[in-house]
């Protein structure tokens, strides 16, 4: 018997354990996954949790439901890889060998990053909502706060969902307004980047939402510290910007895992060819998800499309066979822009968001890059489909692991 | 799409002024998009030039963390060569595209 060993029982690490049972004959390879987590949490939610708009309940399942018969589950905590030895060493003393190795450990907020984020004044009046714990009290803190300066805040990317923090300041414009206090509250976006859309084709056609919003933009902000004692971010150019309440998405980094075992880059990202999702690092491990260091975005439906990819080039792998260069960094997010609508963007490494139709080319019924009412229905109706049919590994109807140029409204000129 | 000649040389760059083939770059160029952005070359700026064109030819995302630890200069440093929005003036300098995010 040959073992194929999993780390991180997360989006990805769950999708590849159900995608490969199915793939790999039982009889010759073992399947195990690793994760010292007891709940499986639909992160996507955690967007909405500070506005009450859905329950902690409704985004907590057991980590065990999800993974199929046939893999075996280890609920500890990795210490490292040794891949020289193709082993990975928990913190129990275990150790575990491998011929075939995915790394799915994704990537977690590090507000120690940044001086001053994680003092006393941490889920006070500076919170995060890339966490269970920092959604959740940041709805607590929503409920009560009477308004002023709101600071919805980026410290550097890359980032997990990068247009969460975007979508959470248009959410913040809806909230207090239906609070009747929207006049109570500033709302202000500072971004390390150029602005708050970067991309030609977007900047044209999405920057009215932020006047129409009334959201002030600070760009290109990189955040040396926060000083506490006076509520006010600082930058490495002396910039300054002034909160009552701060929502940032904090440094994000990949599992230290990856730096305990030699070979994380300087944010715990593990090297990854960006086609074939095989790891720089050794060719029998392979990297699936947040966990890479690939310039596509850090998001479930990334890991989805990527899921194809792995799961042949695995297969590939173990017949001795070249693998696929078919990773294009198709990505797809649905964006809540506030007041029941949302827009769809579907895009990868080359081609940039732009308008149209999706999934089905021409007709929809899905709109790209335009706000709808339907695109929000969309993606309240994705908490169903992440927890029936994405992590199980099933393909979504109608929609490809590639990019489909049809039904895009692609300028060929420029 | 658009052309314009720097120094003498005709080259493609994008709405932003930030070149579209990385080939079309040399110093003469840089020197004249660096005093556009009031930027006046030391050998400093031109190894943080080399190492940023180096990292884009390897296709590694470049970030500004990864610049403060690139053993050339550290953030504070690299705000006073390339003050207010170094990673974007000096990308636009070295010729390798502005880093965006997804939209």
């Amino acid at each position: 018997m040959k073992n194929l060993l999993i780390l991180g029982a997360g989006t990805s690490g769950t999708m590849m354990s159900n995608a490969l049972r199915k793939a790999l004959p039982q009889g010759q390879w073992n399947i195990s996954i690793v994760d010292f987590e007891d709940t499986h949490y639909y992160q996507p939610g955690f967007l909405f949790l500070p506005f009450d708009l859905y329950t902690p309940k409704q985004l907590k399942r057991d980590i065990k439901d999800f993974i199929p018969k046939g893999v075996n589950l280890i609920q500890q905590k990795i210490d490292r890889i040794e891949k020289e030895k193709n082993m990975v060493l928990l913190q129990n003393g275990e150790n575990i060998f491998y011929d075939i190795l995915v790394i799915a450990t994704g990537c977690n907020i590090a507000p120690e990053e940044i001086e001053g984020m994680q003092g006393p004044s941490w889920h006070k009046t500076i919170f995060d909502f890339y966490t269970f714990e920092g959604a959740k009290n940041l709805r607590d803190k929503l409920k009560h706060w009477e308004g002023g300066k709101l600071v919805v805040h980026i410290s550097e990317m890359p980032i997990k969902c990068p247009v969460a923090p975007l979508e959470f300041a248009f959410l913040c414009d809806s909230f207090f307004a239906d609070k009747k206090m929207r006049d109570k509250v500033e709302i202000t976006y500072v971004t390390p980047m150029s602005g708050a859309f970067t991309k030609p084709v977007a900047t044209k056609e999405l920057s009215y939402l932020l006047e129409q919003k009334n959201i002030k933009i600070v760009p290109d902000f990189n955040i040396e510290k926060v000083d506490t004692d006076n509520n006010k971010i600082i930058d490495y150019g002396g910039q300054e910007v002034e909160y009552d309440l701060l929502v940032t998405v904090p440094t994000n980094m990949g599992d230290e895992m990856t730096l305990r075992s030699g070979f994380g880059d300087e944010l715990n990202y593990v090297p990854t060819n960006k086609f074939t999702l095989q790891s720089k690092v050794k060719e029998n491990i392979f990297v699936i998800g947040d966990a890479t260091d690939l310039p596509a975005s850090k998001a479930g439906s990334v890991a989805h499309f990527q899921s194809d990819t792995l799961t042949e080039n695995i297969q590939l792998f173990i017949a001795g066979k070249p693998l696929k260069e078919s990773f294009d960094g198709h990505s797809n997010c649905f964006i809540e822009t506030g007041n029941g609508k949302a827009l769809l963007i579907d895009f990868n490494y080359d081609q940039e968001p732009v308008k149209g139709t999706f999934p089905i080319p021409g007709i929809g019924p899905l709109r790209l890059l335009k706000e709808s009412r339907i695109n929000h229905l969309g993606k309240r109706a994705f908490k169903w489909i992440y927890w029936n049919i994405l992590i199980t590994g099933k393909p979504i109807p109608f929609v490809s692991s590639r990019m489909k140029i049809a039904g895009k409204e692609i300028n060929t000129s420029e | 799409m658009n052309e314009k000649t720097l120094a003498g040389f005709c080259i493609r760059c994008n709405d932003q002024g930030y070149l579209t083939d990385l080939a079309q770059w040399n110093k003469e160029v840089a020197v004249e998009i660096a005093k556009e952005e009031g930027i006046d070359m030391t050998n400093k700026h031109w190894e943080v030039i080399d190492y940023l064109q180096d990292q884009c030819r390897k296709e590694v995302a470049i970030t500004i963390r990864k610049v403060g630890k690139s053993g050339i200069v550290n953030i504070k440093e690299f705000y006073q060569l390339f003050p207010k929005g170094p990673l974007k003036t000096a990308s636009k300098i070295a010729g390798i595209p502005k880093p965006v995010s997804c939209i």
